[in-house]
């Protein structure tokens, strides 16, 4: 089968995802037509060649919806000739778009591609879409649904993670990204967003928290204790995993993914293409997988996905060298580091969401940039980039330098 | 046109009067003599130019209409699905006639037609069908008394309001209260109602029918709020809004947690609410009647209709009452011993209209037990339950006492004294050397023989066991049990008195235990046995609830402590010697009592810990002592052996005649410890399940965890023949 190749990855920076937030002014579409500008701007290529763009979006409503990508494509003066695609898988869907552009370069529908994903949090709130799931009394009781929030502190309550655990992972989260930040390790991908007038509104991940410490974090609360006991959602849970008493809230804001505007672009195709346009290939997509899993716990397919993708590759966990899981909220982290015995100083090295924030169709593509990087700035081999996904999936690709 | 359910008599203004009053019964209700009616009258009120408009009112003293007739509904035998739809959809369409005339809704909405005034002149109770129907009027009027109780009860025999209840009353009061409402099926009150929007005006008594009829006048062309362009749910409604989004997020999850995926009716309700609010009104009550039709024709209903409603009532009127003994006027009860149980008797029986003589040996003790009574009137008169002039009157008739003497005049007595055979011996004999020669003796026990009491007596004819559950003002259940003399006229006047006390009664024969002590002991105790196997305790204890029991059977055994169960085991190793056989908690229980000192909620903890001011927790260090396991079964296993556990010992109870009948097993399981209420009771579940499936079940659990689960013998030989505890009609 043909291989397919990155060739170049761009992202914002993650503005705060809020009104006071330096991207609350820029519109979702624009996020989305900057990034394709700098994919065919710093590569030097006619947009025409593109034939394909996948982009990620979760609440593809209001300004986001009919098609964002398509609107975003003909905003950045692309051809018309160049199509394109919203995908959602939740919080995967941006490196799911990947996989579908990959996917189209290796079946031979196309030769040169882009995935990708935008979310604009500040201004189409999550949730923005409805959805049976949650809402639909047939699908939520078949389901046993419970938001996120709650799934994440059952995973810490089912596999053993106190409030201190998840408390340090983020502090650490917090150093990581404040330092490659520091270190300008983000700078090959990063595109600063420009305003109307052409002026720079935000070139850096703004909710990174340097001075984050287990006092600061401990002074917090619970997020999800009045929803989980009030509303019944804890209840709910135990139902599905009858032998735990009850379920202990340690998630809060500060270890969870922070909501944040931005949007991300990964330039894939095959080896002719390259050669043809001159560009180098600076990573093999080396294999793809998603899956789906108990939806109650909803966050634990990352170990499944990782282990599907590994298969397909024919590799180990021992054949990865770097690991970048999505930092939804700590414990997701610390279980799959549990589940694959990986040790931290292997995975998110360079912080995640719980610093740098989470917009949500964006996210995969951004994550799968930063691992593009750092296997050439630290010179290893293999990363494999995975998310945990609403309603109980996973998503993973496993890359290896060429 | 003749009616024979209702009157029609139309004015000179061509205002039809509508006076629902069926004949022969006390209250009405939708049976089908008057949907025949009824439809008879809508089609001639929608296509006769001289009626002008409707008031619907009843003829009965007793209320408006109380629902549907659920004797009826249970007798529903549709030859398939479609039809027993369209029989379901007959009262929708019926009540959707009366509102629109017959005009199609688009016609209404620009304003093409309109349809004729109905108003609802409601002079007491509409519930169910009844507030349905009062509901598709157009105006609704309610005579000012606060005693009036509207409301949807359907999902307390498994069903939900299938006349547009789950449609109607949503648009008119928004989707919380119409969840509140339907999901719970507690009446609300006139004045709640009208808040709610449900209801337009309350007026005296006297004077509906002419409020009614003056609306009507005045508004000869009506158009129902939905029926009209622009319609919006009160507080949003729909896929998108969301307020609607957010509020079915939490009900899904409270319905959930709450019914435990047990009762099919709290999720068809929801489902209607959130459906309904999606599409139009006639797409809306279609789609409300298939829910209808699927709760209908599922095991839930039918099994909470005939056990929660048929047979309580049967046997709540005396089903099983000697029928040639003439009923017995209790006007004056002595109770002897005011201990916990006898004073909680002491307060049903003044309750029920009777005056009491609570007798005790000390009379600080008659006193105190007096005092039980008054913590409890007080309570009800803070929160608003009872009136100060009630309560006062209720503890009026308590007469405190230690004299034998004061006994004289009563016309029954129950005794709740120390379950010791030589204290009953006594008091039986102070007692019948005072009281009139007729008057029966009932003994309150749950432990010993009431045909080894009645030795005691000078009249064993006389004697009789009750058993009452502590404690006795909460618990709905009695257990009577007639020894071996007891005459035909002792069982009479204890189900009249039963009957006063507003208690469900069942008769159960005279053996250890009774009935419901020989069911719930195994089951606990299969629960301590896990235990000792290492199951986690929480898997336990979720297991029990998402079966359906109110409280898991570790907490259950803390509340009627740890120390009673070693203290049973004692008494009942000494008094069987060889004859013993050991439950296999032997060494838990001593553990527990005698060397960890954990005898249960009110001393030291027990499975629980119990930290003041705190939530109850399962105590950690019971692990130390019995180390869970690295497998653990999975739920639906452990489920399985709570459920057998009582299904089992139930079973044999009826296979020996403890409980005469299938009724008295059900009822006597979930009014006496809760036994899950969606199945009907244990045997309207092995009816549910299959008599084959639970033998074969029952077996299997037998060879797996012993000799217990074995089912009985008639079980075995039902399941072989293809026979049914409830035979094949009910």
């Amino acid at each position: 089968m043909t291989e397919a190749y990155i060739y170049d990855a761009v992202r914002t920076p993650r503005g705060k995802g809020k009104a006071d937030g330096s991207l609350h002014e820029i519109t979702p579409v624009q996020l989305a037509t900057q990034v394709l500008e700098a994919v065919r701007d710093r590569n030097e290529i006619d947009a025409g060649e593109i034939e394909d763009v996948a982009f990620g979006c979760v609440s593809p409503v209001g300004e986001q919806g009919a098609v964002v990508t398509r609107t975003a494509i003909l905003n950045a003066g692309y051809p018309e000739t160049t199509s394109g695609i919203q995908v959602n898988r939740f919080c995967a869907s941006g490196l799911e778009a990947i996989n579908i552009a990959a996917a189209k370069v290796k079946a031979g529908e196309a030769d040169l591609t882009i995935g990708g994903g935008v979310e604009h949090m500040s201004r189409v709130p999550m949730g923005s879409d409805g959805g049976a799931w949650p809402t639909d009394p047939e699908t939520a009781f078949k389901t046993y649904f419970v938001p996120q929030g709650i799934s994440a502190d059952l995973i810490a309550t089912k596999y053993g993670f106190s409030r201190d655990d998840v408390d340090a992972y983020a502090v650490e989260s917090q150093k990581r990204a404040a330092q490659s930040w520091k270190e300008k390790r983000f700078e090959k991908s990063i595109v600063p967003v420009r305003d109307v007038i052409g002026e720079v509104a935000l070139d850096h991940d703004e909710t990174v928290r340097a001075n984050t410490d287990m006092q600061s974090l401990g002074a917090l609360s619970p997020s999800f204790t009045m929803f989980g006991e009030n509303f019944g959602f804890d209840a709910v849970a135990l139902q599905k995993y009858a032998d735990l008493e009850k379920i202990n809230h340690v998630h809060h804001a500060g270890n969870s993914s922070g909501i944040v505007d931005g949007a991300a672009a990964v330039l894939v195709g095959n080896e002719e293409i390259g050669k043809k346009l001159g560009l180098r290939p600076r990573v093999r997509i080396r294999s793809m997988a998603s899956i789906g899993s108990e939806p109650t716990i909803m966050l634990t397919g990352p170990e499944f996905a990782a282990k599907k993708a590994l298969a397909k590759a024919g590799m180990t966990p021992g054949d990865i060298d770097l690991w970048e899981l999505n930092e939804a909220f700590a414990s997701v982290v610390l279980r799959f580091m549990q589940a694959l015995d990986i040790d931290h100083s292997d995975i998110n090295v360079n912080g995640g969401a719980i610093a740098m924030g989470h917009p949500l169709g964006a996210t995969g593509a951004m994550i799968m940039g930063t691992m593009v990087d750092e296997l050439e700035r630290s010179g290893k081999n293999t990363a494999l980039i995975t998310l945990c996904i609403g309603a109980g999936m996973g998503t993973a690709t496993i890359i290896e330098r060429v | 046109m003749s009616y024979e359910t209702i009157t029609v008599d139309t004015d000179s203004d061509g205002i039809a009067l509508v006076t629902i009053d069926l004949p022969g019964v006390s209250m009405n209700v939708w049976n089908e003599a008057l949907m025949r009616d009824f439809s008879a009258f809508v089609d001639d009120f929608a296509a006769n130019d001289e009626i002008k408009g409707a008031v619907i009112t009843s003829g009965k003293a007793s209320g408006f209409l109380a629902g549907a007739d659920l004797r009826m509904l249970g007798g529903v035998k549709a030859s398939s699905i479609t039809e027993a739809f369209e029989s379901a959809f007959g009262l929708n369409a019926m009540l959707r006639k009366l509102e629109t005339s017959g005009h199609p809704a688009k016609a209404l909405q620009n304003g093409q037609a309109h349809a004729k005034p109905v108003a609802a002149a409601v002079n007491g109770l509409a519930l169910g069908g009844g507030l349905e129907l009062v509901l598709a009027c157009h105006h609704r009027v309610i005579a000012d008394n606060p005693k009036i109780q509207l409301g949807v009860p359907e999902v307390q025999v498994g069903l939900l309001p299938g006349g547009g209840g789950t449609q109607r009353i949503p648009r008119l009061a928004g989707l919380q209260n119409a969840a509140m409402m339907a999901t719970q099926g507690k009446p609300i009150d006139p004045n709640t109602a009208k808040s709610y929007g449900i209801i337009q005006e309350i007026v005296p008594a006297e004077e509906v029918v002419a409020k009614a009829k003056e609306w009507v006048k005045a508004n000869p062309k009506v158009t129902q709020p939905w029926d009209k362009k622009g319609f919006k749910y009160p507080g949003g409604g729909g896929a998108m809004d969301p307020r609607a989004v957010q509020f079915f997020m939490a009900a899904n999850a409270m319905a959930q947690s709450q019914a435990q995926h047990n009762y099919p009716a709290i999720q068809a309700i929801l489902s209607c609410l959130y459906e309904g609010s999606i599409v139009p009104f006639d797409t809306a009550i279609r789609i409300e009647s298939k829910y209808f039709t699927k709760l209908l024709s599922g095991p839930t209903s039918r099994n909470m209709i005939r056990t929660l409603f048929i047979n309580k009532q049967a046997a709540e009127k005396g089903e099983q009452r000697p029928k040639d003994v003439p009923a017995t006027d209790i006007k004056r009860v002595g109770v002897l011993g005011a201990g916990m149980m006898g004073a909680g008797i002491a307060y049903v029986t003044a309750k029920g209209g009777m005056d009491v003589v609570l007798l005790d040996r000390d009379l600080d003790y008659a006193e105190k037990g007096k005092a039980y009574s008054a913590k409890i009137v007080e309570k009800g008169v803070s929160r608003g339950k009872v009136t100060k002039e009630k309560g006062e009157a209720l503890l009026a008739r308590i007469t405190p006492t230690t004299d034998y003497n004061d006994l004289k005049d009563v016309d029954m007595i129950i005794e709740a004294v120390f379950e010791d055979p030589d204290v009953k011996s006594d008091v039986i004999k102070k007692a019948e050397a005072v009281i009139g020669k007729d008057v029966i003796f009932a003994s309150n026990t749950s432990t010993l023989p009431i045909t080894g009491l009645a030795k005691y007596s000078e009249r064993p004819d006389q004697f009789i066991g009750i058993h009452f559950f502590s404690p006795v003002d909460k618990m709905p259940l009695v257990e009577i049990i007639p020894g071996d003399k007891s005459g035909d006229r002792s069982l009479a006047t204890a189900l009249d008195y039963v009957r006063q006390i507003k208690k469900t009664p069942i008769v159960v024969k005279d053996t250890r235990g009774f009935y419901t002590n020989r069911v719930v002991p195994p089951y606990l105790g299969e629960a301590m046995i896990m235990v000792q196997e290492g199951i986690k305790p929480a898997l336990i204890e979720n297991a029990a609830k998402s079966l359906g029991m109110p409280v898991g059977p570790l907490a259950l055994t803390d509340e009627t402590s740890l120390s009673l169960g070693h203290m049973l085991m004692q008494s009942t190793k000494k008094e069987l010697g060889d004859q013993y056989k050991p439950s296999g908690n032997e060494e838990l229980l001593e553990k527990m009592v005698v060397t960890l000192g954990r005898h249960g909620r009110k001393s030291g903890g027990g499975f629980y810990e119990y930290p003041e001011g705190g939530k109850k927790h399962l105590w950690q260090g019971l692990s130390e002592h019995f180390p869970v396991a690295d497998e653990q079964p999975s739920v639906e296993e452990v489920k399985e052996r709570l459920l057998y556990a009582q299904l089992v010992p139930a079973a044999q109870c009826f296979a020996e005649g403890i409980v005469s009948d299938p009724q008295s097993a059900d009822l006597g399981a979930i009014f006496g410890w809760g036994f899950a209420p969606w199945t009907g009771g244990p045997m309207s579940h092995i009816d549910t399940i299959g008599m084959e499936t639970f033998v074969r079940k029952a077996e299997s659990l037998a060879q797996k965890y012993g000799a217990r689960f074995n089912p009985p013998q008639s079980f075995r030989d039902m399941a072989k023949a293809g026979d049914k505890l409830y035979g094949k009609a009910a």
